[in-house]
């Protein structure tokens, strides 16, 4: 952004060179808060957390209240009493989810780098609070400026989509005409927001260059400089002729996902809001460590299924040892020239399978607690020996 | 309107065909040591050079470029086709043309340096084709390719630009000068005695000359040093003695004159000679007054600095000096780290063109305009990230480092002795070598040194595997959201058969535990 703010003072359009990608609404704004930085980014920070804290304290009252209506209608089996959230449990969730942000390594170590992830976070945090407090302008434009400074949250249209149709209590079926005059007005609503902003931004500049700039970047990934996620060395090591369609193979493995996310998980938009933001930060083509902190920062609300997780001990020291390593490595074959790149690709390698198999152990144990809810925690074979569970 | 006896036809037709009006292309091997060999007499960097301004009529001008480089390629077998968008840059104030202009669009100038190019024998050879008599007659007959490769520098340069035909200048003529610096050092490299003669250093001795030249001259530099007379001797006797100012220094010349008869009357050849009548023990050349070094800093496959001195040696006189860089896109320059400190203080450029790179497709250009105060050292520096390159992008030996061509400074250096107007009627080659317009300046262009950078390199070894294991993974992230998508709970069927159980149900039997 530094460099960017020096093109622009030099009289060069910043977009000239293949350095800046920020969008033009960042350059402006860091016009005026380029001498407070840090303070600024501190900020962003403590807005996010204070963001997740109000979504989630109105996200468990939505919960309870539906929990109950579920027990009433006695949808429930009725041996799982344990595993029902009580809002003794539930009270504290809130503070830990902020906490969580706060205090996690990787949130710290985007602020002392002044990374703009920072306020990516914070905009999608936003985001989720407008949703589930139910204002579906509100979360129409915040979704926009998320898509606009990085393409990746389109994604998070669905989930945002079916919490609100949730909440109106409009019921998702394909030929139920109030769901399509729903979904229409909430997408027109977000298109609108996107093309002002976008406008905006042409004006601010007087140029269509960030265009490419901005999207292109991110889309047609040129620049290899190594990060934590799976492309730079992939693309480094392709062959010319299929650069194009992996390029395209990477793109749509992150939106592809959003489909059948939907199907299955329609009845709980939350957790395929958490899924989705998962999913995002890490095939995105950039990916920064404060994109895995703002998705860590939900675990608290799922630690309800901690005793349905497999190998949660064996995921966790795998991201923290790989988190150690990182540097480690980085440092021995930038500067110290006795590792090889390899070193870093494979850590690179470990720490993204542990975060994918993390998210599909909660995923598994989600979807496993749903089922002892309406079958019953003690399952019992038709010749009454204790039974086991399999996914088939 | 051909003088194709003289001038080559090759170079003609090109000219023509292309709509160039001038064109320069240097060759060099090696790198001018301004503390041990004085002020270059006309400098290149080091690699191949080539700035070209194109005629007004021209309208593509990047194709005009592109099939320039290839036929001047062909023609003097370097590898100038590896000349193209991404080593060329068009400078707006360094290179302005060095004959007549009619208006200096700068739109019409291409520049690009090959700073990985090597010179040799190759490229030497049809160099000397160019010239009318070959290397069978007149001065050239002394270019060996044996002894002059076996020097410290060598640059071979060729420079075509529109001149008056005549005083008047009411026609137009093309002008072909083609020049050769070497530099043999055998004093530094401690061969002995400073004394030189022809046959010495080249081998061979002048025996006649070009019947096609109308000027035929040897010039031998013998300025006396520090005032001292009869230092030095020259043998045979010259033909004249000339003297001139010279890059702001009166110097003395011994001139033969080839065409002259007197001079191949003893024999039939002609070695020129010179001895020193003391010996000499210090190799001290005067510091020119303008004289620049770079060099990178910092440390790691991250970042770097390049860092460029430049000194001004005049006693009381500034004068500012335009610096062109030309970065490769791979080395991230960020301008907002430019820093000028002249003596302690910052020093603000007065003009500054900067055109940020684009990967893969132009260079950085960095142009700037800095008034250098008199006896100072300006030094200016900016901070780069190096970028990784795809694994098809690293040239054969990785590790040996990416080249930075040198940077270009262009300066008016007062000099310390006046000049007075040449006669150019005498001695129009010698003018035309040292030209200056005003008698209190002359034009200078100096080059730093490349630079050699190392890049962060991939392990070239590992595509399919690197492929394989990242597919793998988004393989692994793919199953088991297929599995949790597709299939539900289910509770499970009992089922005896299965060999593996049996077995095992065997062996728990031995152990005396429950079966499966």
């Amino acid at each position: 952004v530094v460099e960017g703010l020096a093109l622009l003072d030099l009289g060069v359009s910043p977009y000239s060179g293949a350095i800046f990608h920020e969008t033009p609404l960042i350059i402006y704004l860091f016009h005026f808060l380029i001498e407070y930085a840090e303070l600024v980014f501190m900020i962003t920070d403590v807005l996010t957390a204070v963001a997740l804290y109000l979504a989630i304290q109105d996200f468990n009252k939505v919960v309870f209240k539906k929990q109950k209506l579920l027990i009433e209608l006695d949808k429930y089996a009725p041996d799982v009493a344990e595993l029902i959230q009580t809002p003794m449990e539930m009270h504290y969730i809130p503070l830990k989810v902020a906490l969580f942000y706060l205090l996690n390594p990787y949130t710290v170590m985007s602020c002392v780098a002044k990374s703009t992830c920072a306020i990516n976070n914070s905009v999608i945090a936003f985001f989720i609070l407008a949703t589930i407090k139910g204002s579906a302008f509100l979360s129409a434009v915040f979704l926009a400026l998320a898509t606009y400074q990085s393409l990746y949250p389109l994604t998070l249209f669905a989930p945002a989509l079916l919490y609100l149709l949730q909440r109106q209590f409009i019921p998702i079926k394909l030929k139920s005409k109030s769901f399509w005059l729903y979904t229409v007005q909430y997408a027109s609503l977000y298109l609108c927001s996107l093309v002002v902003i976008i406008c905006l931004s042409f004006f601010l500049l007087n140029s269509w260059d960030f265009i490419p700039s901005v999207y292109g970047f991110i889309l047609s990934v040129p620049d290899l400089t190594p990060n934590i996620g799976l492309f730079w060395y992939f693309f480094a090591e392709m062959f010319e002729h299929f650069s194009l369609f992996f390029v395209c193979v990477f793109q749509i493995n992150v939106f592809f996902y959003t489909i059948p996310l939907a199907i299955k998980l329609k009845e709980h938009p939350m957790f395929f809001m958490f899924v989705q933001l998962a999913i995002i930060s890490i095939f995105k083509s950039y990916p920064t460590v404060g994109d895995i902190a703002l998705y860590m920062a939900f675990l608290p609300v799922w630690s309800h299924l901690y005793r349905f997780l497999r190998n949660i001990f064996i995921l966790s020291c795998v991201l923290i040892f790989c988190s150690f390593l990182f540097p480690v490595l980085w440092h021995l074959w930038i500067y110290a020239g006795s590792a090889n790149s390899n070193f870093y690709y494979a850590i690179t390698l470990t720490f993204n399978i542990g975060q994918i198999l993390l998210i599909s152990d909660y995923f598994y144990a989600f979807l496993r607690r749903e089922y002892y809810l309406t079958h019953g925690l003690h399952l019992t074979r038709q010749d009454g020996t204790e039974a086991m569970l399999v996914l088939k | 309107v051909s003088h194709y006896r003289l001038f080559p036809k090759a170079l003609g037709r090109l000219v023509a065909a292309l709509g160039v009006r001038e064109l320069h292309l240097a060759l060099t091997q090696g790198f001018w040591r301004t503390r041990y060999w004085g002020q270059p007499p006309l400098q290149a960097p080091a690699g191949a050079e080539l700035w070209v301004w194109f005629q007004p009529t021209v309208t593509d001008v990047d194709k005009a470029w592109k099939e320039l480089s290839n036929i001047l390629s062909g023609i003097f077998c370097a590898s100038l086709n590896f000349i193209d968008s991404t080593n060329t840059v068009i400078p707006t104030a360094s290179f302005k043309p060095l004959g007549l202009a009619n208006g200096t669009d700068h739109h019409l100038l291409r520049y690009a340096v090959l700073p990985r190019e090597v010179v040799c024998t190759e490229n030497l050879t049809p160099w000397k084709k160019l010239l009318p008599c070959g290397s069978k007659a007149g001065l050239a007959v002394l270019l060996k390719a044996e002894r002059l490769f076996h020097s410290s520098y060598h640059s071979q340069a060729v420079h075509i630009r529109p001149i008056c035909r005549d005083a008047s200048c009411l026609a137009m003529s093309w002008e072909l000068r083609q020049t050769l610096t070497v530099v043999f050092d055998f004093f530094s490299s401690g061969q002995g005695k400073k004394d030189w003669s022809l046959f010495k250093m080249f081998s061979r001795t002048l025996t006649d000359t070009c019947p096609l030249a109308s000027q035929s001259k040897v010039y031998v530099d013998i300025s006396p040093k520090n005032k001292e007379k009869e230092l030095l001797e020259v043998s045979p006797p010259p033909t004249s003695v000339h003297e001139a100012i010279v890059q702001g220094d009166k110097k003395t010349y011994a001139v033969y004159d080839l065409l002259s008869p007197s001079l191949f009357n003893t024999s039939r050849s002609l070695n020129v000679q010179l001895k020193w009548k003391r010996p000499q023990d210090s190799s001290e050349m005067p510091i020119p007054i303008l004289h620049a070094q770079r060099y990178v800093g910092g440390y790691g496959l991250q970042t770097g600095e390049i860092c460029t001195l430049i000194y001004n040696t005049h006693p009381y006189r500034a004068f500012p000096v335009i610096l062109l860089e030309t970065v490769p896109w791979y080395l991230r320059l960020y301008v907002h780290t430019l820093t000028i400190i002249t003596k302690g203080k910052e020093n603000k450029p007065s003009y500054i063109h900067y055109q940020p790179a684009q990967d893969r497709r132009r260079p950085h250009l960095l142009e700037m305009l800095i008034q250098l105060p008199a006896n100072s050292v300006t030094k200016i520096t900016i901070q780069f990230e190096r970028a990784l390159l795809k694994w098809t992008e690293y040239p054969p030996d990785p590790n040996h480092g990416f080249y930075v061509g040198s940077s270009v400074l262009s300066a008016l250096v007062p000099s310390v002795t006046a000049t007075k107007d040449m006669d150019v009627e005498q001695s129009p080659l010698f003018t035309s070598l040292f030209p200056s317009s005003d008698g209190s300046s002359y034009f200078v262009r100096l080059y730093t040194e490349p630079l050699l950078v190392n890049l962060p390199t991939p392990d070239f070894s590992m595509p399919y595997n690197v492929i394989c294991l990242t597919c793998t993974v988004v393989a692994v992230c793919y199953g088991s959201f297929y599995n949790l998508l597709t299939r539900t709970f289910h509770v499970e069927e009992p089922s005896r058969g299965g060999l593996a159980k049996r077995l095992a149900n065997v062996i728990r039997k031995f152990r005396g535990v429950p079966p499966l």
